[in-house]
């Protein structure tokens, strides 16, 4: 009985995250440019906890590389990037969605990472283990997660 | 919106222009006439010009210490206030002591610690007898085992970052020259080969860490060429001395990688690299860190 309600509950989790509606980073479908003009959870995000994500260590870390006057209740805003400020000014929804997802076809060589990348890496590391990853390897941050921070960033207007 | 795809190029050189605008003012922070001298007498060379195969590279190669706190760097002025010459001292007493089955200790034939001051600064190096680059940790371990007939120290152990401290601190002062050239040279490549490769989920190589961005702060820290003349390190962070290899196994993991091993042919390759970057500048270890 007990096992039952578990399998039923792993069931539901893997149905959500499984979204038919979700672009898996593989399908993503990005123009010349690097811009993606559909949203990968096929609705838009939500800009507040896009802030957590932005912010959070394990998760986008953005402020790490770049400094946003919005975000200055967050301590240690880094310099390796650019200031985000009117950054939703600059690009459109696409263009800032092809960044988040791979910054390397706006920007060749680029120092920011790919959030929403799943091949391609040299010796990837089981998160900061230093560890070998098994099995397969999931994109830094989630559709979710890219949409949420698409969304905040739209809202950094000159 | 079609506006901003035409304008792409040009606000791609928008970016870059705001970046190298930034490391403009980080630099600032550097090289600001400030000079280290330890106890009042061992004069470092906290900057210089780089090294041949880095000019164009650098204007100027600089110590991690010139990027630390004032508090940080006055800790290392004073071997009263270093933390890392108390586990330099401990190995001071290993080195006197009987080790292994022949009855020796590192005495015995080499007169005292001061008689390796040279080492150091020329370490990692060509081994002619094994026929590979040894770093200073490998060469202990050679004496011990062959010469002693004790059991090697671990290559990260307590006891072998405290031998390395001793070793460094009778060197200070001199001038670091590593060979890469010769029959180090494919020893040398292979490490220059890892330096720029971009490890891990995060893809970062050392070059886009201590390279591209030293000067700048990434998160709370503030970005160094990422030397190793001054190692081992005694860290404030974790309250010990932290080895070279380390301090690369650290750097590698936190690109989300999977990491070399410490004393792995991988990390002495890159260590023989890393210390010819830094050719010109001068042995500061144990030295103090945050
Ligand atoms: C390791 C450093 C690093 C991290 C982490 C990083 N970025 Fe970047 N980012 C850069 C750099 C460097 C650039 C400048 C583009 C270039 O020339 O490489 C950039 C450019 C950008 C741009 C374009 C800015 C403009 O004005 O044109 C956006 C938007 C952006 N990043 C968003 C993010 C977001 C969102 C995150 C977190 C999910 C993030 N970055 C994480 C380094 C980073
Ligand atoms: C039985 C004699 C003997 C003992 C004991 C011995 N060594 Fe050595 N050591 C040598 C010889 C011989 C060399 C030179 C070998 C070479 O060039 O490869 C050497 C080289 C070295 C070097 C490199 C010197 C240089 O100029 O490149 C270091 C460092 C060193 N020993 C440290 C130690 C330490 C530390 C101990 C004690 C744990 C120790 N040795 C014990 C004989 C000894
Ligand atoms: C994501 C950025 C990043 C990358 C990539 C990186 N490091 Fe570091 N490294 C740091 C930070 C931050 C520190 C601490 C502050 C400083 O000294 O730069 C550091 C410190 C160091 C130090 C200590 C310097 C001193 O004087 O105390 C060395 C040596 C070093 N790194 C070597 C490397 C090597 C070699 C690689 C490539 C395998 C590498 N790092 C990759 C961020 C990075």
């Amino acid at each position: 009985m007990k096992r039952h309600t578990l399998l039923a509950a792993i069931l539901t989790m893997a149905a959500t995250t499984l979204n038919a509606d979700v672009i898996a980073p593989s399908d993503v479908v990005m123009n010349e440019y690097g811009d993606i003009s559909e949203s990968l959870t096929g609705e838009g995000g939500n800009p507040e906890r896009g802030i957590e994500v932005m912010t959070d260590r394990g998760l986008g870390n953005c402020i790490a590389c770049h400094q946003v006057t919005a975000l200055e209740e967050f301590q240690f805003h880094g310099e390796v990037g650019p200031s985000l400020d009117g950054v939703g000014s600059r690009w459109d929804a696409a263009a800032l969605r092809g960044i988040v997802v791979n910054a390397k076809n706006a920007f060749p060589d680029s120092v920011m990472p790919s959030f929403y990348r799943v091949d391609g890496f040299i010796r990837p590391g089981d998160g900061y283990t230093g560890r070998a990853i098994e099995g397969p390897i999931s994109p830094i941050l989630s559709a979710q997660d890219v949409e949420d921070i698409v969304a905040y960033l739209q809202t950094l207007t000159d | 919106m079609v506006t901003i795809k035409k304008n792409r190029l040009g606000l791609m050189g928008g970016a870059a222009v705001a970046a190298l605008a930034f490391a403009g003012t980080a630099m600032a922070d550097i090289g600001d006439n400030e000079s280290l001298v330890v106890n009042g007498e061992i004069e470092m060379v906290i900057e210089t010009d780089p090294p041949e195969h880095l000019q164009g590279v650098f204007d100027r190669i600089y110590s991690g210490w010139v990027f630390r706190s004032d508090e940080t760097q006055a800790m290392q002025a004073d071997d009263f206030e270093n933390p890392g010459m108390i586990f330099a001292d401990q190995a001071r007493e290993a080195f006197d002591t009987v080790m292994g089955s022949e009855g020796n200790s590192c005495a015995t034939c080499h007169e005292n610690p001061e008689s390796l001051a040279d080492v150091r600064s020329t370490y990692p190096v060509w081994d002619e007898e094994h026929g590979t680059v040894q770093t200073v940790e490998l060469q202990v371990n050679e004496c011990m085992t062959e010469r002693m007939g004790a059991e090697p120290y671990g290559y990260d152990s307590q006891e072998m970052r405290n031998m390395s401290a001793l070793i460094s601190s009778v060197g200070r002062g001199r001038i670091i020259n590593v060979a890469m050239d010769g029959p180090a040279q494919e020893t040398w490549e292979q490490g220059r080969e890892i330096y720029y490769t971009r490890y891990g989920l995060l893809e970062l190589s050392c070059a886009n860490c201590h390279e591209q961005n030293y000067g700048n702060n990434i998160r709370a820290d503030h970005l160094s060429q990422g030397q190793i003349n001054a190692f081992p390190a005694y860290r404030l962070r974790n309250a010990q001395l932290n080895s070279v290899h380390g301090r690369f196994r650290g750097c590698i993991r936190d690109t989300r990688a999977e990491t070399f091993a410490v004393g792995s042919p991988e990390f002495v390759a890159l260590e023989l690299y890393v210390a010819t970057r830094g050719n010109g500048l001068t042995v500061e270890g144990p030295s103090i860190r945050n």
